[in-house]
């Protein structure tokens, strides 16, 4: 396969090729030829469907855009409206962030004990990943639709094992503001914590045999190697799936739109939801995207912060 | 929480240890199945035994003709084959055209390469959130509302492909190409002959997770497909609950019609999607 050419590498030596060189000499045109020949396809479509709709959706941010009439230049008025006007702005990110907390601490919670557990020499390990994944691969819509029977006050599955093992009653879990949620957390950290698992799992199993080994001689029982370890040579993946799991937590929109259509009230309105009803049900194209770049910034100021505080535990071997 | 293997533990010990770990691990996936199979069991059942109490896993009778009132009611068929259509061209562009971006940029030598390369990184940050206004608006324009290419197009172009393939045909060494090049094999060859196949793997995870994604995609096919005849999978889904409101046996009927596919490429493709997920979350080493 490869060959052993003595091949004079242009970029890592300083000597000319000469004549009598193997390699041949690169001509600048053919070399045009071939960048365009490789670059475009992507190139053009990146244009055309990513770069402008970015700068589109600057402008736009800075229009007023109802459905009927025309669009008229009105600056940072979308943004001041959004952030002082809008009665509804700071709840819905506050919603989101409630998501946010809760289904990241979960999320990682449960994927990481499991990923833990799974590494131990466990048989059938295959079948369980069947079981853990199933719900990541599936439509979120199909997920959602489930958990609507599962969540049905009084007669459904969730209410009636409620009543059976603990004597309570359950909560109208979709129907109250107070608990809607909360079952939007809880059913997306189910949909979602396989995706992780897979992650934390692959980071265990990477981790060297050696050092649980001289772990365990110096008397480190099954704890204090979990503490001592492995959770200090994945806390680089862990710090990963942390940053990844927080970007697409803040972007959640299927879940509330098929469990509570945002409801009761606008409980359970995030962010992303937010944007769909005052762009595509209430036609306010500039508005929508001063609140999709609030979103941006907000990726992106959470994100940073999490690159500030990883040197505090986050360990690079 | 079980306690396994040091060396002082007596086996006996262990074996109790580790059965306890299994019954634990096995009873945790059964409660993850569980809305599946509550799912399939509301889909068997007459209307009138949905909520009945306490629950039944199976009804008084097996009622498999739900899931054809579900197929009649809504063209499922029709969604298959759009989620298919979409997802596999979708796949097939992103594939493509992100080798041959990847291949410019990490195997050709060109002024101002760098600097495109950091605009396609820089826009790795965006979400698509920040794109679907002004798309809708192109959409609208271009006359593509309820279209195939208004599902594909807009979302065929996005960096990370690119940037994925990059990463791995860094790893290949140059003397590759130089001795296929000796051998009278223009770029185009020795890309297609030599450099794909050694990157076969990632082609394939890139491929596996981008399918999944046109095929799950909710958002956007909302936003710009109102015809019943152009919906994809989830979206039709959606058409559903909206229609049938409280007809329970049926709305499972066809959620579990619409997460079958989902089910095969779990079972078919685990390894790409296990090998991808733990590919990326390695890579933040």
């Amino acid at each position: 396969m490869a060959s052993t050419l003595s091949t004079d590498n242009n970029r890592r030596s300083s000597i000319k090729p000469t004549a009598s060189s193997p390699t041949p000499r690169r001509r600048k045109s053919g070399d045009r030829a071939a960048v365009l020949g490789f670059l475009a396809p992507n190139l053009a479509g990146f244009l055309l469907f990513t770069l402008v709709p970015i700068g589109a959706s600057l402008a736009l941010s800075l229009y007023e855009w109802p459905l009927i009439g025309e669009a008229t230049f009105s600056g940072f008025e979308n943004f001041v409206r959004l952030f002082t006007k809008d009665p509804v702005f700071w709840e819905v990110v506050g919603n989101t962030f409630y998501f946010v907390v809760g289904y990241v601490v979960l999320n990682l919670i449960v994927s990481l004990s499991l990923a833990v557990w799974l590494t131990s020499r466990i048989r059938f390990a295959g079948l369980f990943r069947f079981a853990f994944f199933l719900p990541v691969v599936a439509p979120m819509v199909a997920n959602a639709v489930v958990w609507r029977l599962l969540f049905t006050p009084d007669d459904g599955l969730i209410a009636w094992a409620t009543r059976t093992f603990t004597g309570l009653e359950a909560p109208n879990w979709l129907g109250s503001s107070e608990w809607a949620m909360p079952a939007v957390i809880i059913m997306s950290v189910w949909a979602g914590f396989g995706y992780n698992m897979i992650i934390f799992v692959a980071a265990i199993e990477s981790v060297p045999d050696s050092l649980y080994e001289a772990a365990a001689i110096d008397g480190a029982g099954w704890w204090r190697r979990l503490l001592g370890v492995t959770l200090p040579l994945i806390s680089p993946s862990m710090f990963f799936a942390t940053v990844m799991t927080v970007i697409s937590s803040l972007q959640v929109f299927a879940q509330p739109y098929i469990l509570t259509g945002g409801g009761p009230g606008s409980s359970t309105t995030t962010l992303v939801f937010y944007l769909y009803k005052q762009g595509f049900q209430g036609y306010e194209m500039g508005y929508a995207s001063s609140i999709a770049w609030s979103l941006f910034v907000l990726i992106m100021g959470i994100t940073f912060l999490q690159f500030r505080a990883q040197k505090r535990w986050v360990h690079y071997a | 929480m079980s306690t396994i293997t040091t060396r002082q533990i007596p086996p006996l010990l262990r074996t109790i240890g580790s059965w306890t770990s299994h019954i634990l691990l096995i009873l945790t996936a059964l409660i993850t199945l569980v809305p599946f199979v509550w799912m399939i069991s509301t889909a068997l059942k007459p209307s009138s035994e949905v909520f009945s109490t306490p629950p039944k896993l199976i009804g008084s009778s097996i009622q498999w003709g739900n899931f054809a009132d579900a197929w009649n009611y809504l063209p499922f068929g029709r969604f298959m084959l759009n989620g298919v259509l979409v997802s596999a061209l979708g796949t097939l562009l992103v594939v493509i055209t992100s080798a041959m971006a990847a291949y410019a940029f990490s195997r050709l030598r060109w002024r101002g390469r760098n600097g495109v390369f950091l605009i396609y990184l820089g826009t790795l940050m965006i979400p698509q959130e920040v794109l679907i206004v002004p798309m809708f608006i192109l959409m609208r324009n271009l006359g593509w509302v309820n279209s195939y290419q208004a599902l594909i197009i807009p979302w065929a172009f996005t960096a990370f492909g690119t940037f994925l393939l990059r990463q791995f045909f860094l790893t290949l060494p140059d003397e590759l190409e130089d001795a296929a090049r000796i051998d009278g094999a223009n770029r185009f060859t020795s890309f297609t002959q030599i450099l794909l196949p050694l990157v076969r793997p990632a082609l394939g995870t890139l491929a596996v997770f981008t399918f999944i994604g046109y095929w799950n995609s909710f958002l956007w096919p909302l936003l710009i497909v109102s015809d019943v005849n152009m919906a994809t999978v989830p979206l039709g889904l959606n058409m559903f609950l909206g229609q049938t409101g409280n007809q329970w046996n049926l709305l499972m009927a066809a959620s579990t019609i619409s997460i079958l596919p989902s089910v095969l490429m779990v079972l078919g493709l685990q390894r790409y999607l296990v090998k991808g997920i733990a590919l990326s979350g390695l890579g933040g080493r």
